[in-house]
């Protein structure tokens, strides 16, 4: 619509205002106001700011508000529309690289700056990848598809499913190996759901995100799709794996098995790790360091076991103090189907809380207990309280994280109701949601102001 | 050349068309940094951790990176930053959103902006201004405006203002080695504001006398940070034909004239070296510059600078200038010729910071052996209207060397490139980057646009000082010396001198002489950093004003104040208060009488002893020279 256009982001009063002295977004202006004059172009108005004042980006650069308030007279000297168009550039192909192919679902792994509107354009064709991260053609001959794009808190059953068939897709077609480019808040969500949706894969399938938007000259994001670039196309891990940066400074990535992965800090680089284990490997353009040896290798065939289903009516609840029964019974009337308790300590939740569970069970419902602490394992012997609960059908979960428990009993509940089946389901390990081990090193949280802690860390860059 | 500073007239600087503006950079005294909650101006060299980073360049629309950008790139610099948890938190490390604008700057910035009748925005946007040379852990500073188009008086005109900006402080360098740079980060953060001049100025002289006309300004607040490093200057510099150049970073004022008069001389040679090479023929299109690789022929070499560098994964690089005979030699600033110019770009770009890093065919120093240059030349075909550029490192870095070699000579044919150059010790610059283009700034989108209301401008322009430029006339009225002027304003005490006088309408030359001597001295000899804070002040001068102390009790109350500074002043002025004539006598009589005067001395030593005893006790509460009257008319008196 051309209004639309012509007045972006702009209502009420600030509109009233760029229509009454004849002016429009784009528009070079000259303003005459209370508190002086200034000059430069109108900008787009943000959606979430006020009504009230009119965006200009001076000559020198920098945007202002001006109150319309204190507006006198505008008067129009030029005008400059802006013009998205990329120059493309040609993604260099080469016939002795591996073929490795980027899905995007959201976030920008790569991005190019309007400087005259202050816009950050995604970049993610592979020409437009190439012409900021160059690197890339040295490792791959690049392939994208953009599936989804939208901020990772918001994927769900019908992304992960739409995903997992791409993925499979894919691979009969012959990739080399796959990256997907996500959002960090829900991708060990994602990663965990995929390991179940997308069996014995032949090729790893690599998720990578950055905690530093990509326009940013500190960012993370070219560093991680390089490395996860790298992982899809050489390595040998046929997983399901998460690629972020290990420490906070640029020296290497990890890579995590999908089913054992969480983002454990709001916003540091460093913010994912592998629980109760070990990563897999160190990725970093100078190689891999393998840590292990007990992943699943990568095959020349073109065969996947793809199961993408998942049941909706699932719920995981998060133990708290003086939690009351109706919680449980308003998920049980709403018509839910599985339950995942993150309990406190070993497993464990109050007593005012076991006629719900009972009435829970006797409906059906199947119920799953992990912990809160994220690290250890689920024993529901040990206490009283362990045991009654699982007289009441909450069945102990071992190890699993509580969000990967969460996607594996939908993914669980999409393909059978028989609670039995459901059982040796969730309770049978695919790729390491399980452990039967936890070794001395899968718990290491050093706490900061110990002296030799603090004397380890001044040794190595953080 | 120019001629010397010193000789250098108002016209001579007209006439060569020299332009000058200056960018203030002002730390603003706060409690807390501008986007996160650390303590501000907590220095020190301890740290407890390290992270490593690297930054890249976002491509603009265009499709091209700003030259800036393409040239931090190509140093392939690790970046380390050193953190002290004392000063820094996630926000400096690049790993947590920012925090709100902190509102104690927001005030200061506002009260100078208003100070420069700056036109005041209605709505902040903070911008992101991007840096690639590791100096912010982001990658971006950010930025934003208060208000644009203001001035300042200044002589009989206006020096223009184009904009007051608040943005945070950058991390203080410790070393830049090779391909390794280390920053410290507890200067990060910190706010900052940058006061912009049009270039206005017209002389070097002009260029420090607005540069020290801002700092009074920004010290009338009392709310700026003072010592070394709280206040920086950059320099603009053009003359006619050539570019505007930035002298980033100069610290002391009285640098000023120097570098902008031998940066003009600069220009002016680089044009004469244009002028020279275009009367040769040579054209930008026409210029090619050729390289060869000369490492075997130069690796037994007996010259020191290659020989010590020299390893096996080395590589000797020569580039071939056409038509660039004499010009490397050519003088652009006092004792350094072109050659630095190419040399300074080998340094900053290829890393190559051992010096010196070439060597070239004009030069008259020794370097290689006759013999090799012969061999060289012919390699190269190089004739006498030619010149030749060596220049050594590893694969990499000599080749990026001998690029920036080419680029460098090519830039010569079109005239001054573009840069921003390093202030040195001794008045002359160096090459720091290439200028950043003005695209380099984009909207932060994690922190919301700050309104800036009515109220907010009222109440501070309430509580405006009075600025420099109207109080120098004032000042000059009253009988102040131009020194006790520039005093009042370094100091900040202008403020407390104006309240004093305006309180009590004493003799202002004494209030002045007091404020920027004797209290100076009397701080300068105290070990504490206790200041005696204007109300107290306030109150002494009063207590003068109204004739119940005399002049001599001022410093005396005023260090015995300083003595327990939790103690009311009264009590103090009190002890002080001014005694009569009827008083002293008597305490001189009694104290004489106690300490025996001997009886067969002189006058004058019975004089002396006397009056030593006599003001221990009245000293400060009477004028010095009435008690020494009462005392000579004593011992007169009793001995005759």
């Amino acid at each position: 619509m051309i209004d639309n256009e012509n007045y972006k982001g702009y209502r009420d009063k600030a509109l009233s205002t760029l229509k009454n002295f004849s002016v429009r977004v784009w528009s070079d202006v000259k303003v005459a106001t209370t508190r002086g004059d200034f000059s430069g172009i109108i900008l787009p108005r943000s959606e979430t700011a006020d009504d009230r004042h009119i965006v200009l980006k001076l000559h020198n650069g920098y945007n202002v508000g001006i109150g319309v308030d204190t507006i006198t007279a505008i008067t129009e000297t030029g005008y400059k529309k802006a013009n998205y168009k990329i120059p493309e550039k040609a993604f260099p192909y080469n016939s002795k690289k591996p073929r490795v192919k980027l899905f995007g679902t959201g976030g920008t792994i790569a991005s190019r700056l309007d400087y005259r509107t202050g816009a950050v354009i995604p970049a993610f064709s592979p020409g437009e990848l190439y012409g900021s991260v160059p690197e890339l053609a040295d490792i791959c001959n690049l392939e994208t598809e953009k599936l989804y794009g939208v901020f990772s808190e918001n994927m769900g059953p019908e992304q992960w499913i739409g995903t997992a068939q791409a993925i499979g897709r894919e691979i009969e077609n012959g990739v080399d190996g796959i990256v997907i480019g996500h959002g960090t808040d829900t991708m060990h969500h994602t990663a965990a759901v995929l390991s179940f949706m997308v069996q014995d894969t032949p090729v790893p399938i690599v998720m990578v995100g950055s905690q530093r938007s990509s326009d940013r000259p500190s960012s993370d994001a070219a560093i991680n799709l390089i490395n996860a670039a790298k992982t899809a196309a050489e390595s040998d891990i046929a997983e399901v794996v998460v690629c972020m940066f290990g420490p906070t400074s640029d020296q290497y990535d990890l890579l995590h098995r999908g089913t054992r992965v969480r983002k454990m800090h709001s916003s540091y680089r460093s913010t994912f790790r592998t629980i109760s284990d070990i990563p897999i490997a160190m990725v970093s353009p100078q190689g891999f360091e393998y840590f292990r040896n007990d992943f699943k290798r990568r095959r020349k065939d073109k065969k996947v076991n793809l199961n993408p289903v998942f049941e909706e009516k699932i719920s995981i609840v998060y133990y708290y103090p003086n939690m009351k029964p109706d919680i449980i019974d308003a998920l049980v009337d709403n018509g839910y189907k599985g339950i995942v308790i993150a309990g406190t300590g070993l497993g464990h939740v109050n007593k005012p809380l076991y006629p719900a569970l009972k009435r829970a069970q006797q409906k059906g419902i199947a119920m799953y207990m992990t912990v809160q602490t994220l690290w250890g394992y689920v024993q529901m012997y040990v206490y009283d309280t362990g045991r009654d609960i699982m007289e009441l059908g909450v069945i102990p979960a071992a190890n699993m994280l509580p969000e990967v428990a969460y996607v594996k009993l939908g993914w669980a509940l999409g393909q059978t109701t028989d609670p039995e089946q459901v059982k040796d389901i969730m309770l049978t390990s695919i790729c390491g949601e399980i452990t039967e081990r936890e070794p001395h090193n899968g718990y290491l949280i050093f706490q900061g102001g110990i002296p030799e802690v603090e004397q380890f860390i001044s040794q190595y860059w953080k | 050349m120019l001629k010397p500073l010193e000789e250098m007239t108002a016209t001579d600087y007209a006439e060569i068309g020299l332009k000058s503006g200056l960018e203030v950079h002002q730390q603003l005294r706060t409690n807390k940094k501008l986007f996160c909650r650390c303590p501000a101006g907590f220095y020190s060299d301890i740290y407890h951790a390290e992270i490593l980073r690297h930054m890249r360049p976002t491509l603009s629309e265009l499709g091209e990176y700003d030259g800036t950008a393409l040239m931090e790139f190509k140093t392939r610099k690790n970046i380390i930053y050193q953190l002290n948890k004392a000063s820094v938190c996630t926000y400096e490390m690049d790993d947590a959103p920012p925090f709100e604008l902190n509102e104690e700057a927001l005030d200061i910035a506002l009260e100078i902006a208003l100070l420069l009748k700056l036109n005041l925005v209605s709505e902040l946007h903070i911008a992101r201004k991007q840096y690639l040379d590791g100096s912010i852990p982001t990658g971006f500073q950010r930025t934003t405006i208060l208000g644009v188009d203001g001035e300042i008086p200044f002589q009989n005109r206006k020096i223009r203002i184009v904009q007051l900006g608040l943005e945070e402080d950058a991390c203080r360098e410790v070393s830049d080695i090779g391909h390794v740079r280390t920053y410290r980060t507890d200067r990060l953060g910190m706010p900052l504001i940058e006061v912009v001049t049009y270039p206005d100025m017209r002389t070097p002289i002009e260029v420090a006398a607005v540069a020290q006309l801002i700092r009074q300004l920004t010290r009338s607040t009392g709310k700026v940070n003072r010592g070394i490093g709280a206040a920086r200057q950059d320099v603009n510099v053009s003359i006619e034909g050539g570019t505007r150049v930035e002298i980033k970073g100069v610290a002391r004022i009285p640098l000023i004239p120097r570098l902008v008069h031998n940066e003009a001389g600069r220009q002016q040679a680089l044009l004469e070296i244009r002028h020279l090479i275009r009367s040769r023929g040579v054209k930008p299109d026409n210029f090619k510059p050729q390289f060869f690789e000369v490492t075997d022929l130069l690796k037994t070499t007996g010259y020191l600078p290659i020989k010590n560098q020299l390893n096996q994964d080395s590589k000797i690089k020569c580039v071939k200038l056409p038509y660039f005979k004499g010009i490397l030699r050519y003088p652009t600033q006092p004792d350094t010729n072109f050659a630095k110019e190419i040399s300074d770009r080998v340094r900053v770009i290829a890393c190559l910071d051992n010096i010196p890093n070439i060597i070239h065919s004009d030069t008259d120093d020794e370097t290689i052996s006759s013999a090799n240059w012969e061999r060289i030349k012919k390699i190269s075909g190089c004739n006498d209207r030619d010149a030749l550029v060596i220049v050594w490192g590893d694969e990499q870095d000599s080749e990026t060397a001998a690029q920036e070699i080419a680029i460098r000579a090519s830039e010569a044919i079109i005239g001054v490139p573009s840069e921003t150059r390093r202030a040195l010790a001794d008045g002359t610059t160096g090459f720091e980057r290439i200028l950043p283009g003005p695209d380099r700034m984009y909207p932060d989108t994690d922190l919301p646009p700050i309104p800036i209301f009515d109220q907010k401008i009222q109440q501070i322009r309430s509580q405006l000082p009075t600025p420099p430029w109207q109080c120098h006339e004032k000042y000059q009225q009253l009988g102040l010396t131009p020194q006790m002027i520039d005093e009042l304003f370094l100091s900040e005490r202008a403020r407390i001198f104006d309240r004093i006088v305006n309180e009590t309408s004493y003799d202002p030359i004494f209030v002045a002489r007091f404020l920027t001597q004797q209290l100076k001295a009397i701080y300068r000899k105290r070990a504490t950093a206790e200041r005696i804070p204007e109300d107290v002040l306030s109150e002494v001068f009063k207590a003068l004003a109204e004739q119940r102390i005399v002049r001599e009790a001022v410093p005396l109350i005023v260090e015995q104040w300083l003595d327990k500074p939790t103690r009311p002043i009264v009590p103090v002025i009190t002890n002080y208060a001014v005694r009569n004539r009827e008083t002293v006598e008597k305490l001189i009589s009694d104290l004489a009488e106690k300490v025996q005067l001997p009886g067969d001395r002189r006058r004058d030593q019975r004089f002396n002893h006397l009056m030593g005893v006599v003001m221990k006790t009245i000293r400060g509460r009477i004028q010095g020279k009435i008690t020494a009257q009462l005392v000579e008319k004593y011992i007169i008196e009793k001995y005759g």
